[in-house]
């Protein structure tokens, strides 16, 4: 896919979430009821498989370009599992799977949870507990990461129907986040791929903190937005409160963390390295996650008690950027694993790591 | 929200072998004990290394080559200026001159002061001092009251300037004066001169600093001539030259990395298997110092392509200083180490330095407090 063509699918998708994620599809999506008519939408544009190459059926779409669309969805709170539908695809179709039908999703995406693999003459067994699944009561395919006895990986294709009994649990934006508990599913072996070696290693957890990353980036961005405008509206003491210096320095404070967690997320968009060194994804996902809450403790605060209320849109955001922080990894987790690697390299190898340059 | 450029990047290839060449020429300066590494910054004060660095290329590095400059990309000089910083070069002699004073002179300076002071520079025997504020002008640059007054071949200037970092030891300073008297508009009425500091009628006092040490002075001004052809630009134009010479000062990894070798030093003290609160505090203080990086890298790329990201790099500044301040703070949460100038312990001896020059951090080059106000300004607020 050409540079521009790129560029215009965004733009695009941006006019259509902006006319179509109304206030009305949030509050029902908040109840539970499925955007079925949004789904469409963006089904029609092609995004599902987006990142699918043009040769197997999608549209190409550079992985960069494609963080870029998520950092929309995460602008207009798209309460949909359109990020997780497409490395879902990218990832089943790559290693040779087809292109999956429908809403997708990924499992297992916490560090703990395994699952098992055991084929038969038939077909394939899964055992085990994925918890936290975005979407997974949703989905008409979970895309599942299992490993066999001599953990060797491979992706299974799993049907709704798979996944009828299973607890539904959701994230503070009410977005399914669902404990999923997969006893003895069949499934056929041609529904069963053997998985790149990069997901041996690293497993699918970079790939939600990916998603979460530029989600929150835009979730921020819309944040900010609605801080400003409150702010230069909202008359107290006879001016904007814009005017004051206490809201000033406090968005301007909300601003520094957005750009350096915007920069963070655009280093990890151009040099993500999910099959090996996952340095940039581990910067990316506790810089944003410290600024989300940062941004949206600020934005809060300029609202005073009118962004309290359910009637004003910021908490469709900031109830996204307190959920999306957590998932993937949290600040916490990932600062650890950035502080263990470089303790272990040492002080003169900080640089060189920072830079992404090892001294010759 | 979408005020400010951060943009995409990818350091060229030419930027890429520019850092293996400052890689070994600081490597060898290292195998010869040069420098002391967890003492120096670019403050530190050392006109035989900005010898041997100029020497080597690394100053004036962006200037044409008839001014004694290389004729390198701005990102060429990013990559040098970060690499000396991270390796505690003691570049401070040369570091104003090669940051500001050097390239405002090529852009707005006369004919004589480009031919003349340009080759000194880049060869790393010429040093400026930055003489913006004075006793009753300090975040407020605008209530500048030394004045010149235009006399015969050129003007004389009477006034005073204070925190003048290195006015005993640098050869030129750049004033802001007023050359007319304030009028409805503050920012008019001013004009940057290029003064030598050998001239006749200044006076240089010294002021210590809470470590002890003597870098900034006072520095007093009586009918001190200046010829015409030491005036930055025209009459006038002082406020808009300061202003754009902001990108350069404030954007730079010298924002951030003031005192990087302490974080290395508490890296190598916490040791390979740190605890679990060492490595979640060393994480997040990496995972900001990255980020850090990469909006002042995407800030030379604008300088570049010759635009002037003066609110991006005021916000630079700002979560860059802040940044920098928090790392002594850092050290002593992570370990029990007591600052000492004269302790046995690097580290120890590291932190009692930054500890004793952090306040200056996020006041040199502009206060938080000045700062947020520009970036409110390019979020609307203002």
């Amino acid at each position: 896919m050409s540079e521009d063509f790129s560029r215009i699918m965004i733009e695009q998708m941006d006019r259509l979430l902006d006319q179509q994620v109304t206030r009305d599809v949030l509050t029902a999506a908040d109840r539970g009821d499925w955007p079925a008519a949004l789904w469409t939408a963006v089904n029609d544009a092609g995004i599902p498989h987006a990142m699918v190459a043009e040769a197997a059926g999608g549209l190409g779409l550079a992985p960069a370009d494609a963080m870029s669309l998520m950092r929309r969805m995460g602008f207009h709170a798209l309460p949909l599992p359109l990020a997780e539908t497409m490395i879902a695809n990218c990832l089943f179709v790559e290693a040779g799977g087809g292109p999956l039908d429908g809403p997708a999703s990924f499992a297992p995406v916490s560090t703990d949870d395994r699952i098992a693999i055991a084929f038969g003459r038939n077909g394939a067994t899964l055992n085990g507990v994925a918890r936290h699944v975005p979407w997974g009561c949703d989905v008409q395919n979970l895309v599942v990461l299992a490993r066999d006895e001599n953990d060797k990986g491979y992706l299974a294709r799993v049907p709704r129907d798979a996944l009828a009994a299973n607890q539904r649990r959701r994230n503070v934006a009410y977005e399914s986040r669902d404990n999923l508990r997969l006893d003895g599913v069949d499934i056929a072996l041609d529904a069963v791929v053997e998985a790149p070696g990069s997901l041996h290693a690293n497993g699918l957890l970079p790939y939600v903190a990916a998603i979460r990353v530029q989600q929150m980036v835009g979730g921020m961005e819309r944040a900010l937005d609605y801080a400003l405008t409150y702010a230069n509206q909202r008359i107290q003491f006879g001016r904007p409160i814009a005017k004051f210096q206490a809201i000033q320095h406090m968005l301007a404070i909300a601003a520094g963390h957005f750009a350096a967690a915007s920069a963070a997320a655009d280093a990890m968009a151009e040099g993500a390295d999910f099959a090996g060194d996952l340095f940039a994804v581990a910067i990316a996902k506790s810089r944003c996650g410290e600024a989300a809450g940062h941004v949206a403790a600020i934005c809060h605060q300029v609202h005073g008690a009118m962004g309290f209320t359910h009637e004003h849109a910021l908490h469709f955001t900031t109830r996204r950027l307190w959920s999306w922080r957590d998932e993937g990894g949290a600040e916490s987790f990932w600062q650890e694993w950035i502080g263990r690697k470089v303790c272990a390299r040492g002080g003169e190898a900080l640089w060189p790591s920072i830079t992404g340059t090892p001294a010759s | 929200m979408q005020a400010f450029r951060f943009e995409a990047l990818s350091l060229p290839p030419e930027a890429q072998a520019m850092r293996e060449k400052v890689r070994a020429f600081l490597e060898d300066e290292r195998a010869h004990n040069r420098f002391a590494a967890h003492r120096s910054s670019w403050s530190t004060f050392d006109p035989e290394f900005s010898r041997r660095a100029a020497a080597a290329g690394f100053v004036g590095m962006t200037w044409p080559k008839a001014y004694g400059g290389g004729e390198h990309s701005n990102l060429e000089r990013f990559v040098v200026t970060e690499e000396m910083l991270a390796a505690g070069a003691p570049a401070g002699a040369h570091w104003i001159a090669d940051r500001q004073s050097g390239p405002q002179i090529l852009k707005h300076g006369s004919e004589r002061a480009r031919a003349t002071i340009l080759p000194k520079i880049a060869a790393g025997e010429c040093y400026f001092g930055i003489g913006m504020s004075e006793p009753d002008s300090g975040s407020d640059l605008a209530a500048v009251r030394t004045r010149a007054t235009q006399v015969d071949g050129g003007w004389v200037i009477n006034g005073s300037k204070i925190w003048t970092s290195n006015a005993h030891r640098v050869h030129y300073l750049i004033a802001l004066v007023r050359t007319s008297p304030p009028e409805q508009d503050r920012h008019a009425g001013m004009t940057q001169f290029v003064v030598a500091t050998d001239s006749k009628g200044i006076e240089i006092r010294p002021i210590l600093n809470i470590a002890g040490g003597h870098e900034f002075n006072e520095v007093f001004f009586k009918d001190v001539f200046v010829p015409n052809d030491m005036m930055i630009g025209r009459p006038g134009e002082g406020w808009k030259h300061v202003t754009g010479e902001l990108a350069f000062e404030r954007a730079g990894p010298d924002r951030f990395m003031s005192d990087f070798r302490l974080l290395a030093g508490l890296i190598d003290k916490v040791g390979a298997e740190p605890s679990e609160r060492q490595a979640i505090e060393v994480g997040r203080c990496v995972a900001h110092l990255s980020a850090l990086r990469r909006m002042s890298a995407s800030i030379a790329a604008l300088l570049e392509r010759g635009e002037q990201p003066v609110t991006e790099a005021a916000l630079v500044k700002d979560v860059g200083t802040a940044f920098e301040r928090e790392i002594p703070e850092l050290v002593r949460r992570l370990l029990p180490c007591q600052p000492s100038l004269d302790d046995e312990d690097e580290l120890s001896q590291a932190l009692a330095q930054v500890l004793l020059h952090a306040p200056s951090f996020t006041i040199r080059g502009g206060t938080p407090e000045i700062l947020r106000g520009m970036i409110a300004r390019g979020l609307g607020l203002r």
